[in-house]
């Protein structure tokens, strides 16, 4: 039993927050809110790191780590708000290193030369039985692509829309979940063609690459991994998601820390009344049980994938839930300059805002906790 | 990152569980068919288990083996827990003798007191108790008014009250916080003791709870006799020798949070058996309780990995306990009204959560001054100002007097 982090770990997430240091993320996430500018391309920087490779195997030209590190990975992209296109190409890495017919892409997909992005499909839980993806607005969900029958080249016809889909403006392969005769497929279809339309969203939080992606009689290759490999993906993208967030609660902290011992209020410093301290130890508290639980989804991604969904679940419900938190608090414990366009506060709190609202939204997550809670205890 | 066992781990867990397999009918029957319903012959029953759990080194676990432990580190604590735990039998009784006042006695005791006491104290034959909080003084410890006097023969004499003491109806002996000098300031005061709990003057009186039962007690000292060694790590060294205790405690909490049943399976198992799974708002409530719970599993996970690499878990650790108890008040909210006023049934295991957590609350420490502590000692915040710095205890009560 040992939950410390081992020497290449230490070294990946230092190697991380150095190479984030040397671009101006906060900044640029406010100037690209305000049009004068895009945001700056990460991906250069994470291919010289050798993120996009974290979760390939050695053998395909990746670094063969493991979830945990790609979340040590996402957790410093989330401290400093940077627009990295990781989530979404790590778990679609996830799924066409499960498939043996996609063996010949990955080493493109390793290097970063080739950037992948998942389809976000939520795999069925106890209270609803059908595989879903997001939709483009109002409450429900929307079916899966559908899939034609598969041709001589291991080709099919690809019919249908996913919304939100994080990260697929610029990427070269979509890979996701699709429905044939009933049965869920996994397939990866190439953005370079004209069966696919993607229409890039920007929500609210300029450094969030989101896109609806369309897809009429796109040829895809239909991906010869199982199911287990889909949902799988879709609990790593959760756990991702929850390990920006964690980063991000873990800076706004930091901040606002600062600001409450700088702060003079009637003679003392602010952050001397418990009124702010008892805010700031539930950042911490929040902050902190989230962490746990990156840990425990870190070890169940391998040790233990029957766990997983659930681990990943939780992450995602409490991170959520500590990201909302932390910056809100950061706002008002800044008083009125908290909430003013030149401090970073907003980009924390347009971060959080919308961070709740993908891959199915954190109050689905809470669900699904109480939905594999349920299973376990009717045992 | 793991967390299965090491290969010296998993032969400690093979002994364990071979021995209690070995074992376990010898262990006391506390529920279901066969229990015991006496207090007095459980509490007999348990110490002599305890002593049995002792002699096959799953008690005191962590103790030196000098004094009869097994000299073995956090994680072989937590892995004779589990094996307990699973072997559905009974833990050790005196946990707080054994997990925090013994091992007080092992960093400031005499090796008098370390010779006297320690060996009876884990084979389960003498139980103790904690006497530090006080009617007027919890959160702010230091500000303890039980005063102890140094007679011509340099004994001592002791007058005062405690109260929330755990297992004082059948202790033996007591570690006790007093005042040994009431004109310096409130910290540089005190001085810890050894106390009989069967000297003459001292008084032990069930306090009773929200729930009905008595599970603390109040203790009375009327100018009860101590002899001239009974302090522990020096006169005027209490505050010093009582901040071990409390990071032993606050070890015991970070590394047993589980213990106290606050299980999310438990909580499910109520709801489902009311048929309420399917509902959205119990969902959202139950997933949010059980995300917290689990966390805490894990935090408990990493309070061990840095035990392991030697550090000594700080205050943060409170955290733990106050996700724990929050999220278990959560749980009772939403049992109760899914069960409706039935959950509030007197022989309800619901309406003995719901009337035990509003207290739980505020053991070890208020959460407002956890707070406070983790504010300052752990985010560098700036302490709150304080009008008993430097102040003589003396004049500082007399302020108070004056100010009412």
């Amino acid at each position: 039993m040992n939950l410390a982090l081992s020497d290449e770990q230490v070294m990946l997430r230092e190697a991380a927050r150095e190479a984030l240091s040397r671009v101006k993320t906060l900044e640029a996430a406010r100037a690209a809110l305000d049009g004068k500018q895009s945001l700056p391309d990460l991906w250069p920087t994470a291919c010289e790191a050798g993120w996009p490779g974290l979760l390939i195997d050695e053998q395909h030209g990746g670094a063969g780590l493991d979830a945990f590190d790609a979340m040590l990975v996402a957790e410093e992209c989330g401290r400093v708000l940077a627009g990295v296109p990781l989530l979404g190409h790590l778990a679609a890495t996830a799924i066409l290193s499960a498939a043996a017919n996609a063996t010949s892409f990955l080493p493109a997909n390793a290097s970063g030369e080739r950037r992948a992005a998942y389809l976000p499909a939520r795999p069925p839980a106890d209270n609803d039985g059908a595989w879903s993806t997001e939709r483009r607005s109002g409450l429900g969900r929307e079916p899966v692509p559908a899939v034609g029958p598969t041709d001589g080249d291991g080709h099919a016809a690809v019919e249908g829309a996913c919304a939100f889909v994080p990260d697929a403006p610029g990427a070269a392969v979509l890979v996701g979940a699709g429905e044939r005769d009933g049965e869920i497929v996994a397939f990866a279809a190439s953005s370079e063609q004209p069966g696919v339309q993607i229409e890039p969203v920007t929500r609210y939080d300029a450094t969030r690459s989101l896109a609806h992606v369309t897809f009429a009689g796109a040829q895809a290759v239909i991906l010869d991994c199982p199911i287990d490999a889909l949902a799988s993906a879709w609990h790593l993208a959760q756990a991702l998601l929850a390990a920006e967030s964690i980063g991000a609660v873990a800076s706004a902290l930091e901040v606002t820390v600062q600001y409450a011992k700088d702060r003079y209020t009637f003679g003392r410093a602010i952050g001397s009344y418990q009124a702010v301290k008892h805010q700031l130890t539930e950042v911490l508290r929040r902050m902190e049980n989230g962490r746990s639980l990156l840990y425990y989804a870190g070890f169940a991604y391998r040790g233990a994938p029957a766990e997983f969904p659930l681990a990943a679940a939780a992450a995602r419900c409490v991170a959520g839930g500590a990201l909302d938190y932390a910056a809100r608090a950061m706002i008002s414990i800044h008083g009125g300059i908290g909430a003013t366009w030149e401090h970073d506060a907003p980009l924390y709190f347009r971060r959080a805002q919308l961070s709740r609202l993908l891959l199915g939204g954190t109050e689905q997550a809470t669900g699904r906790v109480a939905g594999e809670v349920f299973a376990l205890a009717a045992r | 990152m793991d967390l299965n066992d090491t290969p010296e781990q998993a032969a400690y867990r093979a002994r364990a569980r071979a021995w209690l397999q070995e074992n376990r009918a010898q262990a006391p029957v506390l529920s279901g068919p066969g229990a015991l319903t006496e207090e007095a012959e459980i509490i007999a029953a348990r110490r002599k288990w305890q002593g049995r759990l002792a002699e096959g080194g799953l008690a005191g676990v962590t103790w030196p083996e000098d004094y009869g432990g097994q000299g073995l580190g956090p994680v072989e604590q937590v892995i004779a827990g589990q094996e307990i735990s699973r072997a559905g039998v009974p833990g050790i009784l005196d946990a707080i003798g054994v997990g925090m006042l013994g091992p007080t006695i092992i960093a400031h005791g005499s090796e008098e007191q370390k010779a006297r006491y320690l060996g009876p104290m884990l084979h389960g034959e003498e139980v103790w108790c904690q006497l530090f909080s006080e009617p007027a003084a919890g959160s702010d410890l230091a500000a303890i008014q039980t005063r102890a006097r140094r007679a011509e023969d340099g004994s001592w004499v002791l007058s005062g009250q405690k109260v929330w003491t755990t297992n004082a109806q059948f202790a033996s002996f007591g570690l006790l916080l007093a005042r040994t000098d009431p004109d310096v300031p409130k910290h540089n005061g005190l001085t810890m003791f050894v106390v009989p709990m069967d000297a003459p003057g001292v008084t032990v009186r069930g306090l009773r709870q929200i729930s009905g039962e008595a599970e603390f007690n109040e203790v009375f000292f009327d100018e009860v006799h101590l002899p001239a060694d009974a302090d522990v790590g020096g006169v005027g060294n209490g505050w010093r020798t009582a901040l071990t205790t409390l990071m032993f405690e606050r070890v015991t909490i970070g590394l047993g949070g589980e213990g106290l049943g606050y299980d999310p399976l438990r909580f499910a198992r109520a709801l489902l058996a009311a048929g309420a799974q399917r509902d959205p708002l119990v969902r959202k409530r139950l997933g949010e309780i059980a995300a917290e719970l689990t966390a805490v599993r894990f935090t408990g996970y990493r309070v061990l990995t840095a035990l392991q690499q030697g550090q000594i878990p700080g205050p943060e650790a409170g955290l733990a306990k106050v996700t724990t108890v929050n999220s278990a008040i959560a749980a009772g909210d939403l049992i109760a009204e899914v069960l409706g006023p039935d959950a509030l049934a007197s022989e309800s295991e619901w309406a003995y959560m719901i009337s035990f957590l509003p207290g739980l609350k505020s053991a070890g420490g208020t959460e407002e001054i956890l707070r406070n502590t983790i504010g300052e000692r752990v985010l560098g915040l700036p302490a709150e100002p304080r009008l008993d710095k430097g102040v003589p205890f003396s004049e500082l009560r007399a302020k108070e007097t004056a100010a009412q």
